[in-house]
């Protein structure tokens, strides 16, 4: 297990270089001018632009900023944000706790609500209820966040004053906790595709758990319905769940950076468009970055829970 | 028990999750039994859905028949496709959109030009869907700007399944070092939210109609390329492909000729819902506004110029586009899954 998660690791460095690598080339693919304008702005002089040039080495071969690069962010340097005039590491800390709390409040609400779903969906299979479910998920499932987003605002919070339509892009993340008439609109609208998918895996998950050996020796020695389903089934069929979690972390991110675009919550994903938008080299390779870390590490927290949870696997080596 | 024909499947921003589970070294519960791990077309392929069991099948068919299997394979696809009722739901709703989008602004006229007294009109006379902030009738557009969505998710999908495709096919034919430092490039791309990927690449290339389906194209065939070399890895040890090499067929035609024929059926079923996701991704950034440019319009540009007016209630520049790319893209979710089912589950019993 130990040599599994250090290879793991080292893997997971390999891809978060890989990333870094893969924004710093399609940057730097611009000519050194334009990406010295996007500092100082369109009106600067040829002179002011030579000299951010100089300063941030724009002019020098592409590997040796690469690896001045390198060095910057395993000193926990990020560099700084022009167009914001803050380091990108300080940005990043104000804005990664308000993902946190939507991320994790949309991923938990989705789960409470996608699992029963899926269980009561494979109780009734083949019934009225479940088709009903299966064509709901199927269209919540297509609908991206920016359109049930701008929908609820309006129906929930102009029509009707239950909501607030938008997010202060000044609170903190004690204060959007506390504001339920804030949160619950992005929190909805980013659950949904998750509730859709994953009562959708759940059923099937389950299914698959009905037709295993030990659920059949379970009813052979006269185990009742409900207990066949909870106690064997239903354990069993929760851990393919974990790692689906895992998987669907860079979807789950991706979804809550629409989201936060549809609402204005001042999160990472906000900041990762407006960035990219001002051309803020910095500021989207540090958001970018992140955004690798969290799923990668995700990815790996996902793989060994799943070792910890299903004592048949062994992982080799 | 009928073995469950799996978890809902498809688009969604690079969604993808029927995909996750199946892609690369699957983490080892899965295995066992897991609804994404059906051993898959091989066998009905090269039984040519004739013969049953692709034991027998595998050595009775000689290796020259190929034309006639694929023909044959296709006409049983087609059928299986006509008796799933959502499939046809599917097929249906797709052919609408387009007639919708294509011959929809032959037969209304639209519009277009008008005074601002005709800016954010509600539905009425005149115009069925009201108007927009520049005064455009919001029917109309949608025709128009479904026709460059649609349009680009055709391109973009055929392009990211093609990458895919010869990504995945070229690792896992030759295996080793090559499958390695390839799959691990795959593995980079996957791990980096793609929307995130996208809006970098879109802002920098500041794109047209086409150069956007190549950045969607570019951004999307990661998860093809894993389906297809998990295909790969198991069909070049076939024995078909052992006589091609015995016969001097070099790499090159083993792959073109006969192992990318051969896993047709997961390319067409993914390359199915790689549409729907590609009109997901064009949505996403015309809603970012970092798709196409003024005049051109996509249904993601439409619901960006609507979301201004949502504080209004203006709900007119919300619901038609909204539903547009809903509807589409559970058609071909439907489509994807009843193929998927056709020819994974179904052909299986044959």
């Amino acid at each position: 297990m130990t040599g599994y998660i250090i290879r793991r690791l080292l893997q997971a460095i390999i891809v978060v270089l890989g990333v870094m690598l893969f924004v710093f080339v399609i940057y730097h693919l611009e000519p050194a001018y334009i990406m010295a304008r996007a500092i100082v702005g369109p009106r600067a002089s040829p002179a002011q632009i030579q000299a951010v040039i100089q300063a941030n080495a724009f002019n020098k071969p592409f590997y040796d900023q690469f690896w001045r690069e390198l060095q910057n962010y395993a000193t926990l340097n990020f560099g700084h944000s022009y167009q914001r005039n803050a380091p990108v590491s300080t940005l990043i800390a104000e804005n990664l706790p308000r993902t946190g709390l939507l991320v994790g409040t949309a991923t938990v609400f989705a789960l409470l609500i996608a699992i029963p779903l899926g269980v009561f969906q494979t109780v009734r299979r083949n019934k009225p209820s479940d088709y009903v479910l299966t064509s709901l998920a199927f269209i919540f499932y297509s609908m991206p966040p920016y359109v049930l987003g701008p929908v609820l605002v309006i129906y929930l919070a102009i029509k009707v004053h239950v909501f607030t339509p938008i997010v202060p892009t000044n609170y903190s993340v004690a204060q959007l906790a506390t504001d339920w008439r804030a949160m619950t609109l992005p929190v909805l609208t980013l659950a949904a595709v998750t509730v859709a998918s994953f009562s959708r895996y759940m059923r099937s998950s389950m299914m698959d758990a009905l037709t295993e050996d030990y659920v059949r020796t379970a009813r052979a020695k006269g185990a009742g319905r409900g207990r066949v389903l909870f106690r064997h089934a239903f354990r069993n069929a929760l851990i393919p769940i974990v790692t689906l979690l895992g998987l669907s972390l860079p979807n789950i991110a991706g979804g809550a950076v629409l989201t936060e675009t549809v609402f204005n919550y001042p999160g990472m994903g906000y900041l990762t468009t407006t960035a990219a938008e001002q051309f803020d080299l910095a500021l989207v390779l540090g958001t970018t970055v992140v955004f690798a870390i969290l799923v990668v590490v995700g990815n790996l927290l996902a793989d060994i829970l799943y070792a910890v949870l299903d004592p048949r696997i062994r992982y080799a080596k | 028990m009928p073995s469950d024909p799996g978890p809902v499947s498809g688009g969604g921003e690079g969604i993808v999750p029927w995909a996750s589970p199946m892609i690369g070294a699957p983490p080892p519960s899965l295995k066992p039994g897991g609804p994404a791990d059906a051993p898959f077309v091989a066998a009905p392929d090269a039984a040519g859905g004739v013969l049953p069991p692709p034991g027998d099948a595998a050595s009775a068919i000689p290796a020259g028949g190929e034309a006639r299997h694929t023909g044959s394979i296709y006409r049983l696809i087609f059928r299986v496709f006509l008796e799933n009722k959502l499939a046809v739901l599917g097929l249906a709703l797709v052919i609408l959109m387009v007639l919708f989008c294509f011959v929809g602004p032959l037969l209304y006229h639209a519009q277009v030009f008008s005074a601002t007294y005709n800016i954010e009109l509600p539905p009425g006379a005149g115009h069925p869907l009201g108007t927009d902030g520049n005064g455009v009738d919001v029917l109309g557009e949608l025709m128009v700007a479904g026709q460059n969505s649609l349009e680009v998710g055709l391109v973009a999908a055929a392009l990211a399944t093609s990458i895919g495709v010869i990504w995945g096919a070229i690792a896992g034919f030759f295996g080793g070092v090559i499958d390695a430092v390839m799959m691990r490039i795959v593995d980079v791309l996957l791990s980096v939210p793609i929307l995130v990927l996208l809006i970098v690449l879109a802002v920098i290339y500041s794109p047209g109609k086409w150069t956007i389906c190549l950045i969607i194209g570019f951004v999307a065939w990661q998860v093809p390329s894993r389906l297809v070399r998990g295909e790969t890895l198991s069909l070049r040890t076939r024995e078909y492909v052992q006589a091609v090499r015995v016969m001097g067929g070099g790499g090159r035609r083993i792959v073109l000729r006969h192992i990318i024929p051969n896993a047709i059926g997961t390319i067409i079923v993914n390359a199915t819902f790689q549409v729907a996701d590609a009109i997901l991704f064009l949505a996403a950034l015309g809603f970012l506004g970092l798709g196409l440019h003024f005049p051109q319009s996509d249904w993601g540009s439409m619901l960006s110029g609507g979301s201004t007016y949502m504080e209004v209630g203006a709900w007119w520049l919300i619901i038609p586009a909204g539903s547009c790319i809903v509807i589409v893209v559970v058609a071909f979710n439907f489509i994807g899954d009843a193929l998927r089912d056709s020819l994974e589950v179904r052909l299986q019993q044959r």
